[in-house]
């Protein structure tokens, strides 16, 4: 078996993890002034583009 | 080779694809908007679009079609004689794709409300019904 000639260092091994982030969701604010995502119904107040989608009860 | 095979196949058979997507139809046609997931919204429009579609024809052999689809007469009736006619004027685009933001619980997997795009008069009253009672609830929970 093929097996590696030198151990990784602590700087290779930082280098190859320094892309592993998440990205952080865009958001923008809702007319209720809620955080949500774009393009998407409020989930606190349940409206899209002015229009009611959602009632209380149907929120999870 | 599925050399432009369009639609989805949503991990079903065609039988079962087809059962579903009846299945949606029929409550689109009676709920006038329905919630599920942004995949299967997004197929759903091909379904719902020829429907109203053959409402628009408005003859025999499209209630017969809209028939194989909705199994039930009284549907067809809907479909044709409340349904149709608010779009008689309106070039496509008969249904509306409303993203949600929580995607659903236990899978995770992004979710929609799929809507007939021009909504009957009585359905407005429900959304301003529905619009009040949640404004209500929010003052309620601001105090």
């Amino acid at each position: 078996m093929a097996n590696p000639k030198k151990r990784t260092s602590k700087s290779k091994k930082g280098m190859r993890r320094s892309h592993h982030h998440l990205e952080a969701p865009n958001f923008i604010y809702c007319s209720c002034g809620e955080a949500t995502l774009p393009h998407t119904v409020c989930p606190a107040c349940g409206k899209y583009k002015d229009k009611q989608y959602l009632r209380r009860e149907d929120n999870e | 080779m599925r050399h432009r095979k369009k639609g989805r196949k949503l991990n079903r058979t065609w039988e079962h694809r087809k059962a579903m997507f009846k299945n949606m139809a029929q409550s689109l046609v009676v709920h006038g908007r329905i919630k599920t997931t942004l995949p299967k919204a997004k197929e759903l429009r091909r379904v719902a679009d020829k429907l109203i579609t053959l409402a628009l024809r408005n003859d025999l052999p499209a209630r017969r079609q809209a028939f194989k689809i909705l199994e039930n007469h009284g549907l067809v009736k809907k479909l044709f004689d409340e349904i149709g006619p608010r779009f008689k004027d309106v070039p496509g685009g008969y249904t509306r794709i409303v993203k949600l933001a929580l995607p659903r619980r236990g899978d995770c997997a992004k979710m929609a409300i799929v809507e007939f795009s021009v909504s009957g008069e009585k359905k407005e009253e429900n959304l301003e019904k529905a619009e009040e009672t949640a404004a209500k609830e929010n003052t309620e929970s601001a105090e």
